[in-house]
């Protein structure tokens, strides 16, 4: 039977305090703090770290990769490949967008399960990542937050089975977003609510419970989108549910996460879920996708590897100025240092390997792990002169200590100021980089890190993504 | 392999004051560069019968020293970062002799400031890709690159930021000592400790009086054979070795490399020591202009040229051993430091002032005795590094 092989999340750690936002704007706001992604983080990047999360080391391969997104940096140009490259699948995956819903996140679920009950994929990583923005001292800028979730699904060492799910799709325009638009745009409130989100979940919930002939106490886990906590608690009311039961929307944690919502909340129901409970997972925009599924003996070999519960606790303040300029909300004074030039788009090709997935080698005469300063093939070993024999040697899964360091005011950052170093990999190897997620007073030599793929820069509208080290939290 | 001791001599120099020329451009440099050469060495323009020009970001070609108007003569521009201009130095020497000529001017220039922005672009920099490859490299600056070496260097000889930070104010503090003597300095101001010590930081643990000057500048030297050499002057100087060492980018890559010495610059001056016939250098060398682009480096440069014992470059800082008074003046001229960093011409000031010590004609700056001078450059930085060490006499011998 096919279901879910594996769970992952990325919360990135700033928050912003909701109140601060409102005392900026002279009014007064909900209480709470949401998500907000790094000025090197964007809905890629968050998708490769909540993919990477979600990937454990031996286990299967997967054969698709989909994301689903309402925020690609691109209009054009698939960003599923982007993240399959860093995650480093083999290139017969079949990789695929999902976008422009809300609902994609669990869109994508079921189009995997489809293609995994077909028999057409063994296994698929679904992967839902969202950077929305409401406009500034708008209701949608307290409401959204970033982060990401991903799945693996597959047939075989499930740790949830799919029994049974319920689609019904609406062309109801409640939130939208035109390539024209930088921020969410919204339809009044209670039109939504007594005309869009209300009926359709009624419709798709019911219709799905009524199929496989279950009641709201069958449930032990109940995971729905909503687009705030007061329509989160109208429709556990509607519906009968337990309170207890309903997983916590985390609205005043994180933020709504847009198309990452509900798999980020069926990763915390599923951190603690127990062999043999049902639940009911439902996504919303645009329609909704009703699932129920039966969680396994296999979800014991999950406990705690996700690492939700200090994605949630381990957070580091942003102020509302900064958050505005990483959000390209507000213009700030040019650097006066040299500007980059644009890297050259052949050579990026070319060097794609030791880019997207941070790939060295290993000569084969010495076995000295290498990875050439700037991302140039090594054709001749740095060590002992041998050419052209070499294994190729993935460093992007590979931790490594701190070996020195800068605090560095020249460095383009929108966090300043930058801290870079010399990062040694465990087993070998060594890489001048960025660093970044750091607390600058718990910085030394010696200190562990692990490697994370980021934004650096973007320049013709083209993001280029690297590499960088952060401390093992 | 032959030496190339005594076979080659500077016969007249040139260099113009640097700092911030606003008004005047690359052309301008160079006249006056070249043209103070050409009188100090007693020669006209059409007697030069081959060139070398060298800079990183002033100039494409040859086409470069055009403003000089030589007249169809052999010209090439070279450039290996921040040792470019001792290597257009070394190319005329090698061209003399081989015999391809007998009279070469070598001149290097750099006009930062036209860029009209702080600091400097460029292949400090790995991320702007200068090599035209994928740019993936980290945005650091050139300051954190060497703030690298002091992070390290204070862990590894126990010293606390704070003592570590006053050592190396020590360095920024005699080099401008040194260039307040000097007038074609780009800064012509003391530094205090304090000062030094206090400044904001750039890349911690260096603040801003840790690293060089951004100036333009320009110097020029006129070389020939070396039995030719009075010919031209009774106090020519003799190069004695000429060695540039460029790695792997070993230690940007390799675990072993420890960021507290630099492998170019120490293999650089052993071969150069070696064609010298210089057996201790402490001892042996009268005035030394080394590459102090960063305070941490200077301190560095000490061990790595076998000045001061590895890992004790602090007791000769607490000595004074590298003053005008002590036993191994460095960067007399104030250095890159309080001098000025024109990239392509710092080589050749750096000569400059060695030849200037050599004729004794160095002013209150001058050095007492002196018999062998030496400059060093370093191109890049610690783990990719160009080497470069030229050791120079009064005397045959």
């Amino acid at each position: 039977m096919a279901g879910i092989t594996s769970i992952g999340a990325y919360i990135p750690r700033y928050r912003l305090n909701l109140e601060e936002i409102a005392e900026f704007w002279g009014g007064k706001g909900s209480q709470g703090e949401k998500a907000v992604a790094g000025y090197d983080e964007d809905s890629i990047t968050m998708a490769v770290a909540a993919a990477r999360n979600c990937m454990s080391p031996g286990k299967e391969p997967v054969d698709g990769l989909y994301l689903a997104t309402t925020t690609a940096p691109y209009r054009e140009k698939q960003c599923a490949a982007i993240v399959a490259g860093a995650v480093d699948l083999k290139s017969n995956s079949l990789t695929s967008d999902f976008t422009n819903s809300l609902r994609a996140g669990s869109i994508a679920v079921k189009s995997a399960l489809c293609a995994v009950e077909s028999g057409a994929a063994k296994n698929i990583l679904v992967v839902a990542s969202d950077c929305r923005q409401g406009a500034p001292k708008g209701r949608l800028e307290q409401l959204l937050g970033d982060g990401a979730a991903a799945v693996t699904v597959g047939s075989e060492n499930t740790i949830a089975d799919i029994e049974d799910s319920y689609t019904i799709f609406s062309d109801f325009t409640d939130l939208w977003r035109t390539a024209e638009d930088a921020f969410v745009q919204s339809a009044e409130g209670r039109f939504i609510d007594a005309q869009g989100y209300m009926p359709t979940m009624q419709e798709a919930i019911s219709g799905l419970m009524q199929q496989c002939s279950a009641t709201a106490g069958d449930f032990a886990k109940i995971v729905f989108h909503a687009s705030d906590l007061r329509e989160h608690m109208s429709l556990t009311k509607k519906l009968g549910f337990e309170k207890g039961r309903v997983q916590d929307p985390l609205f005043a944690r994180i933020g709504n996460t847009g198309a990452a919502a509900s798999l980020i909340m069926l990763a915390a129901a599923l951190e603690d879920a127990q062999p043999g409970d049902r639940i009911l997972f439902a996504g919303y925009g645009d329609g909704c996708d009703a699932f129920v599924f039966r969680v396994t003996d296999g979800i014991s070999g999950m406990r705690g590897r996700i690492g939700f519960k200090d994605m949630l606790a381990k957070t580091t303040p942003v102020d509302y100025g900064k958050y505005l300029l990483w959000r390209d909300c507000i213009s700030v004074e040019a650097s006066s240092l040299p500007q980059r030039t644009e890297p050259s788009l052949v050579s990026r090709w070319r060097e794609r390997r030791s880019i997207s997935a941070l790939y060295g080698v290993r000569c084969l005469d010495c076995g000295t792990p290498q990875f050439h300063p700037i991302g140039q093939a090594i054709r001749v070993c740095a060590t002992c002169q041998s050419k052209d024999n070499f294994e190729d040697y993935k460093f992007s899964d590979r931790k490594g200590k701190l070996f020195s360091y800068a605090i560095d005011q020249l460095q383009p950052t929108l966090n300043p100021p930058g801290l870079n170093g010399v990062v040694d990999f465990d087993g070998g190897g060594r890489l001048i980089c960025e660093l970044t997620d750091y607390d600058l007073d718990a910085v030394a030599i010696g200190m562990p890190v692990e490697m994370t793929f980021r934004k650096m820069y973007q320049g013709r509208g083209i993001v280029n993504y690297f590499w960088k080290a952060k401390p093992v939290v | 392999m032959e030496s190339i001791k005594d076979k080659v001599a500077i016969v007249g120099m040139g260099c113009t004051k640097f700092g911030e020329r606003w008004d005047k451009g690359v052309e301008d440099l160079l006249v006056e560069a070249a043209y103070e050469a050409f009188e100090d060495a007693g020669i006209e323009p059409k007697q030069i019968q081959a060139a070398w020009i060298g800079t990183v970001f002033s100039g494409f070609s040859a086409i470069t020293l055009s403003p000089l108007g030589l007249q169809y003569i052999p010209m090439t521009r070279v450039e290996n970062m921040c040792a470019t201009g001792t290597e257009a130095l070394r190319a005329a020497a090698y061209a003399i002799i081989s015999g391809a000529c007998d009279v070469a001017l070598a001149i290097g220039v750099e006009k930062l400031k036209d860029a009209g922005t702080t600091g400097v672009k460029g292949p400090a920099i790995v991320g702007d890709n200068p090599d035209g490859t994928s740019g993936i490299g980290p945005g650091y600056s050139a300051p954190a690159s060497f703030a690298y070496m002091a992070t390290r260097y204070f862990n590894d000889y126990k010293l606390k930021p704070e003592e570590g930070k006053k050592l190396l104010a020590e360095i920024a503090v005699k080099n401008h000592h040194n260039g307040s003597l000097n007038p074609k300095a780009h800064f012509n101001n003391e530094l205090s400790i304090e000062k030094v010590v206090n400044a904001p930081i750039v890349a911690w643990p260096l603040g801003l009086y840790d690293c060089c000057g951004v100036s333009d500048g320009a110097a020029a030297a006129i070389v020939t054979r070396a039995d030719l050499a009075k010919n031209f002057r009774a106090d020519p100087i003799y190069v004695k070795a000429l060695n540039i060492c460029v790695g792997a980018r070993q230690g940007a890559i390799r675990q072993d490399y420890d960021f507290v010495h630099i492998e170019e610059n120490v293999l650089a001056s052993r071969k150069a020591y070696e064609e010298a016939g210089i057996k201790n250098a402490r001892k042996e060398i009268s005035v030394a202009e080394v590459h102090d682009c960063f305070t941490i480096h200077e301190m560095i440069v000490y061990e790595d040229l076998g000045f001061s014992p590895r890992g004790r470059a602090r007791e000769d800082i607490e000595a004074g051993t590298f003053k005008l008074d002590g036993e191994v003046p460095v960067n007399t001229d104030g250095g890159l430091k309080c001098f000025g960093h024109p990239l392509g011409a710092s080589g050749l000031r750096m000569m400059y002032e060695v030849y200037k010590q050599l004729q004794e004609k160095a002013g209150p700056r001058q050095v007492k005795n002196p018999r062998l001078g030496l400059t060093h450059n370093l191109g890049g930085n610690a783990g990719t590094g160009i080497g470069s060490v030229c050791i120079v006499g009064n005397e045959k011998g």
